[in-house]
C-alpha cells in the first residue's frame, strides 16, 4: 500500500490553477459556515441546557434576520456562480489555432489520431505550452474523457462530435480516466496523457511509424470508397466540390444555411440526404456500416486540407447564425455554369453501400 | 412552571390500534393508516438492510485497488442494486410512508387519510415493485447503474434491465398515491380551527414533498417505459444507432430524479422542525419562513435538473441558466438551517436521543448542502462531476441528512407508535457511533473525488488506496451504528418503559391522544385553538380522554 | 382544549368512516380525482414532449408517417369519443336526478362507444401490421416502409413511394434516395404513434372496466341525488381520456399532414 498519499492532484494545465482557486474559496466558505453552525448549536446546547430553573424565551422570529440570512447567502452564491461561469465559459470555447487531435472512445479503450497520422491507443502524447483541442466521438455508448491533472472532463457521445481543449504546462504523465459508466470494463478504460517539451514532442512525432499523415490516410479512404467519382472540382460533377468547403457556410436545397464543420461532414457521409446542397440531387448513397469512425475522422482531415492556404475560419465561429448572407458562396450558379459546359454521364464506382441493417466494423 | 401532571405511573391504554384486531388478515387488509405505516416500517427496513449489505460489499471490495474481491460485472451489479434499493425502496418512502402515514392524519386532527383503501394499495404497489426488484437481483442482478443511462441500458447490457425498470415504475405509482392522499387530506380534512398557519411544519414538509411526488414521478414512469420499449422492441427513442438522442434520456430522467432528492429530504426537514422546538421547549423561530421554504424548495427543485448534465453536451447557455437556478434552490434550505439554530437560542435544551440526531442533521446537512454549491459551480463541476466528490455530497445529504432525520423521528415518535420508550443509553451510544462512522466513511471521499477518482470504478490507481481504506473502516463502524437500533427497538417492545400519552411534553395533536393511539385516533375530534409549538405559553399540554 | 363535535345520529350508508359528512366526502373525492388526473397529464406530457422534439428533428419523416395513417378512421374515432363523453355527462345528470334506468342505459351506451373506439383502433393497428409499419423487429413482420413488405405488391406500405406519388398527395420532385431515407426514419414516428395511442388505449380499457363496475352499482340503485360521487369521478376520468385523444388526434393525424384526404 502506498503510504505517501497526496490529497490534491497536480496542476498541469493553464486552467488548473483557476479551478483550484475557486475550489479553495468554496472550501473556505464551507468550513466557515459549517463551523459556524456546528459551534452555535453546540454552544447553545451547553449554554442553554435544561436545568430546573431554566425558562425558554419564546421568540416568534425576526423578519430582519430572515432577510439578512437570505440575502447574504444569495450574494455569496452569486459570486460563486459568476466565478464558476467565467471559468466554464473559458473552458468551453474552442481555442484559436490549436493543435488538433481526434479521439474515438469505445468499450473499453481510447483511440487517438494525430494529424501527422500517428495513432495511439489509451495514450495521448501532447506538447506542453500549446493549446490542444481533442475532438471526440463514441462508437457505442456514452463515455467521458477525464484528465484530473488538467481539470478537464467531457462526455463523449455516440453520433455526435464533442470537443475539449487544454494547454499543458508541465511535462509528465497524467491519468486519463473514462468517467461515464459504460459497462463491464468502465474502470479499465484508463490511460495516460504524456506531456512533453516541444523538442521531445517533435522527436516523438518523427520517430513514430506513421503510414502517412492523417490527411493522406483520409485521401486514400476517399479514393477507396469511390468518393472521387462524384466529388470532383470539374464541371459535370454529380457532387459538390469539396475544396475550400471546411468551415464555410453552405446553402441547402431548402434554403437553410449551415456551417460545414466536423458534424456536417460526418452526417453527409452517414445520412447524405439529411442536408443536400442547393443545386444538387440527393443521389449520394449512405456509407453507414461501411466506413468506421476512425476513417471518417481521417476523411474529414483530408477535406480540411483541401482548403487553399488560408486560416481555418471555423475557429472563430460558434454557430451558423453568425454567418452573413453575403458570405454564402453561390454554389448553385457555379455548378450550373459548369454543367452547361460539359454534361457527363458517369456511373459511380467503388464500394456499394451495404444494407442499412448491416453491422458496423 | 408546570402544574402537576399525572403523578401516577403511565399505563398502556386497554384498547389501541395495535390490539384492536388480531390476525394476519386484519393487518394485510387493514385500512388504518397507522397499521399501514407499520407495514411500511417493516418493508423499508428490509430494503434498507438489503441496500446496506450491498454497500458493505462495495466498501469491502474497495479495500484493495486491483479489484480482487469481486468480478467487474458483479461489482457493477452491486452498486446498481445498492442505489436502486436505497433510492427507490428506502429513501423515497421512508419518512412519508412510515412517519407521514402515521402522523399526518393525527396532526391535522382527523380519523384517517382521505383515501384509506388507496393507502393500502400504495403499500401493495410498493411490495409489487420491490418484488420485481428482488426478482431482478435473484435472476443475476442488473448492472445499469441506478441512473439507467441510454444507450448503455437500452442497447448494450445483457442483464434484466426491464425487470428492474418495471419494479421502479410500479414503486413510483406507490409514491404517487401516497402523495395524492396527503394532498387531499391536508386540503380537505383538517380539524375545525386547524388553519394552514397552525399546521405543524412536519405536515407542511410532507405536503411540499407530496407536490413533487405527484408532479415528478409520472415523468420517470414514462421515461422508463420508453426505455423498456426501446430495449424490448429495438425501436429508436434514445439510441442514436436507431435515430434517437441519448441526451434526451438524461433530460427526462433527471426531470424527475432531481426533484426526487427533495422528496427525500423535505420530510426529514419536517422531522427536525418538530424535534428541535420540543427539546428546546421553545416555539420554532420563523414559522412562516420555514413553511414557505418547503414550498420554495419544491418549486425551485423542478427547474434545476440539468445541473446533472453540465458536461453531457448541453449548450453553454443552458448550463448558465441551470447553474444560476441551482444557487437559488440552495437559499431556502439555508434559511431553514438558520431558523433551527435560532430556535435553540435561549431555549431550554435537553439532549435526548432525538435531539442528538436533530443536531447531527443540522451539522451534516449543512456540510452536504454546501458541497452542493461546489457542484453547481460550472467551472468546478467539470472537474468533480462523476467523481467521488459527488458520492460524498449526496451521502452527506441523504445519509447524514435524511437517514439521520428518519432515525431521529423514529426515536421521537416511537413512544407514540408503540406505547413504550426505547432505552436511552444504548440509543445515545448508537447515535454517537453512527455519527463517527458516517463521517469517517464519507469525508475521505470528498478528497478522493477532488483527486480525480471516478465513480463506479471496480479498480482504481494505488495512490487512492489509503483514503479508500479509511472510508471502508468508517463503513464498518457505521454499520454497527445502524444495526444497534434494530436490536434495542425490538427489545423495547417487550421491556421498554411504558411511555404514557406525552413523555416528551411536546405540543401537537398527536401527543393529545393515547400512546398507542386508538384506531380512530381521537375519542373526540379536537377543535384547535392554539398556535403550533406553543411551548411556554400554556406550559401544560392538556390530555383529554 | 377540545370539545366533541355533534354527530348526526344517522348517516348515509355510503359515508366512509374517515369523513365527517357526505359533503366532505364528495369534496375530497373529486379533489383527489383532479389530482390524479394531474399526474396523468404529467405522464402523457412527458411522452408528448419527446414526440414534439423528434417531430422537429425528423420533420419530413413525420409528415410522411402522418400522411400514411387514416385520417378518416381517426376522425371517426374522435366523433365516437366525443359522443361517449356526452353520454357520460348525461349519466352524471341522470344520477343527480335520480333516474336509475337512464343511468344504466347511458353507461352502457358509453361503454359501447368506448368499445367501438377500441375496435377502430384495432383495425388501424391491423392495417399497420399488414403494411409492415410496426417498429422494431420483434412484433409483426419487421419494420419496412420502402417497398419490401409484400413479395407480390411493392406498393403495400411503401411510404417511399407515397412520398413521391402525386396521386397520394406526394411530391414527385423528391429524389428517390431522399424518399427512401425519409421512409426509414418514419420508424420513429410509428414508435411514438404506437406508444401514445397504446398508452391511451390502455387507459380506455381501464376506463371500460370502471364503467362496467359503475353500471353494476347503478343497476342496484346505489346512486341518486344524495350520493353520486363515483359516477362523477368516473365521468372525470372518462372526460380526461377523451381530452387526451383530442390532443393525440391533431398531433398524430393532422398537423404534419400536408394535404387533406386519406
Amino acid at each position: 500500500m502506498q503510504l505517501n498519499f497526496p490529497i490534491f492532484p497536480e496542476q498541469a494545465s493553464s486552467m488548473a490553477g483557476q479551478v483550484d482557486a475557486l475550489y479553495l474559496f468554496l472550501v473556505l466558505i464551507t468550513t466557515f459556515f459549517s463551523l459556524l453552525i456546528a459551534i452555535l448549536i453546540l454552544y447553545f446546547a451547553i449554554k442553554y441546557r435544561r436545568t430546573p430553573e431554566r425558562q425558554a424565551e419564546q421568540i416568534h422570529g425576526s423578519t430582519l434576520l430572515e432577510i439578512v440570512w437570505s440575502v447574504i447567502p444569495l450574494g455569496i452564491s452569486m459570486v460563486i456562480f459568476v466565478w464558476g461561469a467565467v471559468i466554464y465559459y473559458h473552458m468551453e470555447r474552442s481555442p484559436s489555432n490549436p493543435l488538433e487531435v481526434y479521439g474515438v472512445g469505445k468499450q473499453w479503450m481510447w483511440k487517438f489520431q494525430h494529424p501527422g497520422g500517428q495513432r495511439e491507443i489509451n495514450t495521448l502524447h501532447v506538447p506542453m505550452g500549446r493549446d490542444v483541442k481533442v475532438t471526440m466521438i463514441s462508437q457505442d455508448v456514452i463515455h467521458s474523457f477525464f484528465v484530473p491533472a488538467f481539470r478537464v472532463k467531457q462526455d463523449v457521445l455516440p453520433n455526435r462530435y464533442v470537443f475539449t481543449w487544454f494547454k499543458a504546462t508541465q511535462p509528465g504523465t497524467y491519468h486519463l480516466f473514462c468517467s461515464q459508466y459504460c459497462g463491464t470494463k468502465h474502470s479499465g478504460m484508463v490511460g495516460q496523457v504524456v506531456v512533453m517539451t516541444p523538442e521531445d514532442y517533435a522527436n516523438w512525432l518523427a520517430s513514430g511509424k506513421a503510414e502517412g499523415s492523417l490527411a493522406s490516410l483520409g485521401e486514400k479512404a476517399f479514393q477507396q470508397y469511390g468518393c472521387t467519382t462524384c466529388h470532383r472540382p470539374d464541371s459535370g460533377a454529380r457532387g459538390p466540390n469539396l475544396e475550400g468547403l471546411y468551415g464555410r457556410p453552405v446553402r441547402l436545397t431548402d434554403n437553410r444555411v449551415v456551417l460545414a464543420d466536423d458534424n456536417y461532414i460526418r452526417e453527409s457521409i452517414l445520412e447524405p440526404n439529411a442536408k443536400v446542397v442547393s443545386g444538387f440531387q440527393s443521389i449520394m448513397p449512405t456509407f453507414r456500416g461501411v466506413v468506421s469512425e476512425d476513417e471518417i475522422i481521417a476523411i474529414s482531415e483530408y477535406i480540411k486540407h483541401l482548403a487553399p492556404q488560408e486560416a481555418n475560419p471555423l475557429n472563430n465561429r460558434t454557430s451558423p447564425t453568425q454567418i452573413r448572407d453575403s458570405e454564402v458562396p453561390n454554389i448553385q450558379d457555379q455548378n450550373k455554369q459548369q454543367n452547361q459546359q460539359q454534361p457527363a454521364q458517369q456511373t459511380p464506382q467503388g464500394k456499394r453501400p451495404v444494407n442499412p441493417s448491416g453491422k458496423k466494423p | 412552571m408546570s402544574t402537576a401532571t399525572a403523578i401516577v405511573k403511565p399505563v398502556m391504554p386497554e384498547r389501541h390500534f395495535l390490539n384492536d384486531n388480531y390476525g394476519i388478515r386484519s393487518w394485510l387488509l387493514t385500512k388504518d393508516h397507522k397499521r399501514i405505516a407499520i407495514l411500511y416500517l417493516f418493508s423499508i427496513t428490509v430494503f434498507f438492510l438489503v441496500g446496506g449489505v450491498f454497500a458493505s460489499l462495495i466498501r469491502l471490495h474497495l479495500l484493495t485497488p486491483n479489484g480482487e474481491l469481486f468480478e467487474a460485472d458483479t461489482y457493477n451489479k452491486l452498486f446498481t442494486m445498492h442505489g436502486v434499493n436505497m433510492v427507490f425502496f428506502f429513501l423515497i418512502p421512508s419518512v412519508p410512508a412510515v412517519l407521514g402515514n402515521f402522523l399526518v392524519p393525527i396532526m391535522v386532527g382527523t380519523k384517517d387519510l382521505a383515501f384509506p383503501k388507496i393507502n393500502l394499495l400504495s403499500w401493495y404497489l410498493y411490495i409489487a415493485g420491490g418484488t420485481f426488484s428482488m426478482a431482478a437481483m435473484v435472476s443475476g442482478g442488473v448492472d445499469s447503474g441506478w441512473t439507467f443511462y441510454a444507450p448503455l441500458s437500452s442497447g448494450y447490457l445483457k442483464t434484466h434491465v426491464i425487470m428492474l425498470a418495471v419494479g421502479v415504475i410500479i414503486a413510483g405509482f406507490s409514491s404517487i398515491f401516497t402523495g395524492l392522499n396527503f394532498i387531499v387530506t391536508v386540503h380537505r380534512m383538517r380539524a375545525p380551527g386547524m388553519t394552514w398557519g397552525k399546521l405543524p411544519l412536519f405536515v407542511w414538509s410532507n405536503y411540499a414533498a407530496s407536490l413533487i411526488m405527484i408532479l415528478g414521478t409520472p415523468v420517470i414512469a414514462i421515461t422508463l417505459i420508453l426505455l423498456a420499449l426501446e430495449r424490448g422492441f429495438h425501436i429508436g427513442i434514445f439510441d442514436p444507432k436507431l435515430g434517437g438522442d441519448p441526451v434526451l434520456f438524461q433530460h427526462m430522467f433527471w426531470f424527475y430524479s432531481h426533484p426526487a432528492v427533495y422528496i427525500m429530504i423535505l420530510p426529514g426537514m419536517g422531522v427536525i422542525s418538530e424535534i428541535v422546538p420540543c427539546f428546546s421547549r421553545k416555539r420554532i423561530f420563523g414559522y412562516s419562513f420555514v413553511a414557505f421554504s418547503s414550498i420554495a424548495i419544491a418549486v425551485f427543485g423542478f427547474v434545476v435538473w440539468a445541473h446533472h448534465m453540465f458536461v453531457a453536451g448541453i449548450s453553454v447557455y443552458s448550463a448558465l441558466v441551470f447553474s444560476l437556478l441551482s444557487y437559488a434552490v440552495a437559499i431556502p434550505s439555508a434559511v431553514k438551517v438558520f431558523n433551527w439554530t435560532a430556535t435553540m437560542y435561549k431555549g431550554s435544551i435537553e439532549m435526548s436521543t432525538p435531539m442528538l440526531y436533530a443536531m447531527a442533521f443540522i451539522g451534516l446537512f449543512t456540510i452536504g448542502g454546501l458541497t452542493g454549491l461546489f457542484l453547481a459551480a460550472l467551472g468546478l463541476d467539470i472537474h468533480i462531476h462523476d467523481t467521488y466528490f459527488v458520492i460524498a455530497h449526496f451521502h452527506y445529504v441523504m445519509v447524514g441528512g435524511m437517514v439521520t432525520a428518519y432515525l431521529g423521528g423514529l426515536h421521537f415518535w416511537w413512544p407514540k407508535i408503540t406505547g413504550r420508550m426505547y432505552p436511552e443509553a444504548p440509543a445515545k451510544l448508537a447515535a454517537l457511533i453512527t455519527f463517527i462512522g458516517f463521517n469517517l466513511t464519507f469525508f475521505p471521499q470528498f478528497i478522493l473525488g477532488y483527486m480525480g477518482m471516478p465513480r463506479r470504478y471496480w479498480a482504481y490507481p494505488p495512490e487512492f488506496q489509503v483514503l479508500n481504506v479509511l472510508s471502508s473502516a468508517g463503513a464498518s463502524v457505521l454499520a454497527v451504528g445502524f444495526l444497534l437500533p434494530l436490536l434495542y427497538f425490538a427489545w423495547s417492545l417487550k421491556y421498554g418503559e411504558i411511555a404514557g400519552d406525552n413523555p416528551w411534553q411536546a405540543t401537537g395533536l398527536e401527543w393529545e391522544t393515547s400512546s398507542p393511539p386508538p384506531t380512530h385516533n381521537f375519542h373526540h375530534i379536537p377543535i384547535v385553538t392554539k398556535d403550533p409549538y406553543a411551548y411556554g405559553e400554556d406550559a401544560e399540554v392538556t390530555v383529554v380522554h | 382544549m377540545s370539545t366533541s363535535q355533534t354527530t348526526t345520529t344517522e348517516h348515509h350508508p355510503a359515508l366512509a368512516h374517515q369523513f365527517d359528512s357526505m359533503e366532505q366526502q364528495q369534496d375530497a373525492s373529486t379533489f383527489g380525482m383532479w389530482v390524479f388526473l394531474l399526474t396523468e397529464i404529467m405522464m402523457f406530457g412527458g411522452l408528448f414532449t419527446a414526440y414534439l422534439i423528434y417531430r422537429l428533428k425528423y420533420y419530413p419523416a413525420f409528415v410522411a408517417g402522418s400522411t400514411s395513417i387514416s385520417v378518416s378512421w381517426g376522425f371517426a374515432n374522435t366523433l365516437v369519443l366525443i359522443a361517449s363523453s356526452f353520454t357520460m355527462a348525461m349519466t352524471v345528470w341522470a344520477a343527480q336526478n335520480g333516474k336509475r334506468k337512464m343511468q344504466v342505459w347511458l353507461l352502457l351506451a358509453t361503454m359501447v362507444l368506448g368499445a367501438a373506439f377500441l375496435g377502430v383502433k384495432a383495425k388501424e393497428y391491423y392495417d399497420k401490421w399488414d403494411e409492415c409499419h410496426i417498429p422494431g423487429h420483434v412484433i409483426g413482420k419487421g419494420f419496412n416502409a420502402w417497398g419490401g413488405c409484400s413479395a407480390t405488391d411493392k406498393s403495400l406500405g411503401n411510404i417511399a413511394e407515397e412520398i413521391r406519388d402525386p396521386k397520394k398527395h406526394g411530391n414527385p420532385n423528391v429524389p428517390e434516395g431522399a424518399a427512401e431515407q425519409i421512409a426509414k426514419q418514419t420508424e420513429i414516428f410509428f414508435s411514438f404513434y404506437f406508444a401514445m395511442t397504446g398508452l391511451h388505449a390502455f387507459h380506455m380499457v381501464i376506463g371500460l372496466g370502471l364503467l362496467a363496475w359503475l353500471t353494476w352499482r347503478a343497476k342496484s340503485g346505489e346512486f341518486g341525488p344524495a350520493y353520486y360521487t363515483p359516477i362523477e369521478l368516473g365521468g372525470l376520468y372518462w372526460h380526461f381520456v377523451d381530452i387526451v385523444w383530442i390532443f393525440l388526434f391533431p398531433l398524430l393525424y393532422l398537423i404534419s399532414r400536408h394535404q387533406h384526404g386519406v
